[in-house]
């Protein structure tokens, strides 16, 4: 019988399409339902199952080789997929590589979008989940600790997360530039287009105080300002009252600009200090570009916002190699202790 | 080992120095600056600035302020003073850099130039501890003007980063605008309240020796403070703009820095001199 082994297991993003993880991913029971499975697997000692939009992974600690076979029968059995086929996509690593996999997870190297945090919580909530129900041991414990720390020493040692690589993202860390917080702000949005929804959602998700929905048809308008719990207004009205925002995020679909220069002037010279950020994402501009050049207005419009997030985007990549390099090192310590960890458990 | 106030005072620019250097090298790498890093060396200089300044201070018997030197000296201990104060609150590791750039030029330019330190007014305050407050008073002024100036030019550094749509490198690093004018406008009311109670202390007390007071001085000052003071009121009322406020707060710092140069030529007319560079006694 060959000695206790640490692996991994699964499919993500980097190897499997989306039709193939639409049908591998754990929806509603499944997850619990494999758990179970898992739990009375002879030979599993440990797992952890981390299920995402990107990805299904199964750490474990088994017996040995036939384990892991094991656990891939029972996941294909589970989800009445075909085990060759699965064979194809899938993911199987051991030991160290099986570590350096999980710290480049937990550091968002491996997500889909570069250098995104949203994983690191996933991985976490992963880890609790198992250790509450008792399927995480000794060995894992260490290992997903490890990579916490790993994760952040990552994030703080490499520009890996520094930047917004969305468009919606970028507005939102604009008007932080500008604000410093965004819950005294107010947010008008001009439009009700998708992507002045995405937008105005993350401004909300990121604390804006208060946001208003105005369009030219104002049952429109209203229509999404109830799903965004903001209150909607006619556009005209709307920009009589432009003095009132702090940020303005325009994605109507008229064929000429909607504020001019004279009266976003006008608008201005009652603000003193206070400054103006107008996001112009529509096409064409709904903002006069001279805007722009008014004192204590800052105007972006799509292709700023695209070049920058485009800026940030490459930025993170060439911090791939320093941030791999760095989980490299930690993989190979961690690996080295928690091989007296699984001798421990043989 | 004797060490003299003037070696003290160069020890401080020194450390101050290295937190300029510590700040440009994380700026030129791209990186944040260390928060810990340039406190510390703020803060040791400040501790070497203090004891110097201490020490000229007991064998002078009062506020060393009888020459530019000592003025110079003493506004960038305020600014820095303020800087430990402020800086923390508001957690601006940027502000801290250019702090340390202000007091590192501040101090080294004073140390510099010797003919600064040669002579300095002997029996400054005639024996009157109400001219001491006044000038230590309108000395702390000129430090939180000093800090307002830094705040305003990372105002503008701000908003031209945003203008220009230029927002990665060390301007990443930058606080925000609003922040940055909130700070400005604390500064600014700070500023303007001690010269005030400054000037306050001077006419009321000072009144009665006005014989040893000179014109140039009394313009110098009461201009400086008018010109604070009306910037204020403009802020107040609204009528000034973020930009336009910071570029005030330069220029006026400016202005401000030259009417040391006033108060202490006219001061030099005023009371006999002494000879300068004191040591330790």
């Amino acid at each position: 019988m060959s000695g206790r082994v640490l692996f991994l297991l699964g499919a993500t993003h980097q190897r499997t399409p989306l039709e193939v993880r639409e049908k591998l991913a754990l929806a509603g029971e499944a997850a619990e339902a494999m758990r179970a499975d898992l739990r009375g697997l002879p030979g599993l000692a440990e797992f952890v199952v981390l299920n995402t939009c990107n990805r299904v992974e199964f750490y474990g600690v088994g017996a040995g080789a036939e384990t892991v076979e094991a656990v891939e029968r029972a996941f294909c059995t589970r989800q009445r997929f075909d085990l060759e086929e699965f064979r194809s996509f899938r993911l199987r690593l051991t030991g160290c590589e099986a570590v350096q996999h999980l710290l480049e997870v937990a550091g968002g190297l491996d997500s889909q979008m570069l250098g995104e945090t949203e994983i690191f919580g996933q991985v976490k909530a992963a880890y609790a989940e198992a250790q509450s129900r008792g399927f995480a041991g000794p060995v894992l414990h260490r290992v997903f600790q490890k990579a916490f720390q790993a994760a952040k020493a990552v994030r703080t040692e490499t520009a890996i997360t520094s930047g917004q690589v969305s468009v919606a993202s970028v507005a939102v860390e604009l008007a932080l530039d500008i604000y410093g917080a965004l819950e005294p702000a107010r947010v008008l949005l001009l439009g009700a287009g998708e992507i002045g929804e995405k937008t105005a959602r993350a401004f909300l998700s990121r604390g804006a105080g208060r946001l208003d929905v105005a369009s030219r048809h104002i049952e429109r308008a209203a229509q999404l300002a109830e799903g965004l719990g903001a209150a909607a207004l006619a556009l005209d009205r709307a920009v009589a009252r432009l003095g009132e925002y702090d940020i303005v995020v325009c994605c109507t679909a008229s064929p000429v600009a909607v504020l001019h220069v004279a009266e976003v002037e006008r608008v201005m010279e009652a603000r003193a200090s206070r400054p103006l950020l107008l996001v112009d994402m529509a096409m064409p501009r709904d903002v006069e570009g001279q805007v722009g050049d008014l004192p204590g207005v800052y105007l972006y419009n799509l292709d700023d916002l695209a070049r920058i997030a485009d800026e940030n985007s490459r930025a993170r990549c060439a911090e791939v190699s320093k941030a791999r390099a760095i989980l490299q090192a930690r993989a190979e310590t961690l690996w080295e202790k928690a091989q007296s960890g699984l001798a421990a458990c043989a | 080992m004797h060490i003299t106030d003037r070696q003290w005072l160069w020890l401080a620019a020194g450390f101050y120095l290295a937190g300029l250097v510590l700040g440009t090298v994380a700026l030129v790498r791209g990186r944040r600056q260390s928060r810990v890093a340039i406190y510390g060396a703020i803060a040791l200089g400040y501790l070497f600035q203090t004891w110097g300044l201490w020490l000229r201070g007991r064998a002078t018997g009062g506020c060393p302020l009888g020459n530019l030197f000592e003025l110079f000296q003493c506004t960038a201990w305020s600014a820095t003073t303020l800087y430990l104060v402020v800086g923390t609150r508001f957690r601006l590791s940027v502000l801290g850099y250019f702090s340390a750039c202000l007091a590192a030029v501040m101090t080294l330019l004073s140390l510099g130039v010797p003919a600064w330190d040669a002579t300095r007014s002997a029996r400054l305050f005639g024996g009157n501890p109400w001219v001491e407050v006044h000038a230590g008073l309108a000395l702390f002024s000129y430090g939180v003007f000093g800090l307002l100036a830094l705040t305003s030019l990372l105002y503008l550094l701000r908003d031209r980063s945003l203008k220009s749509k230029r927002l990665g490198g060390w301007c990443s690093f930058l606080p925000s605008l609003v922040e940055l004018d909130h700070i400005g406008g604390r500064l600014l009311t700070t500023g303007v309240s001690l010269l005030g109670a400054a000037l306050a202390v001077a006419w009321i007390y000072w009144g009665d020796e006005g014989a040893h007071v000179g014109y140039a001085k009394v313009l110098a000052t009461t201009g400086v403070g008018l010109a604070y003071a009306l910037m204020l009121g403009a802020r107040k009322r609204g009528r000034l703009s973020g930009v336009r406020f910071a570029h005030l707060s330069l220029v006026l710092f400016v202005l401000a820095l030259a009417t040391l140069w006033l108060v202490d030529r006219s001061r030099t007319a005023e009371v006999p001199a002494e000879k300068g560079g004191v040591e330790q006694r």
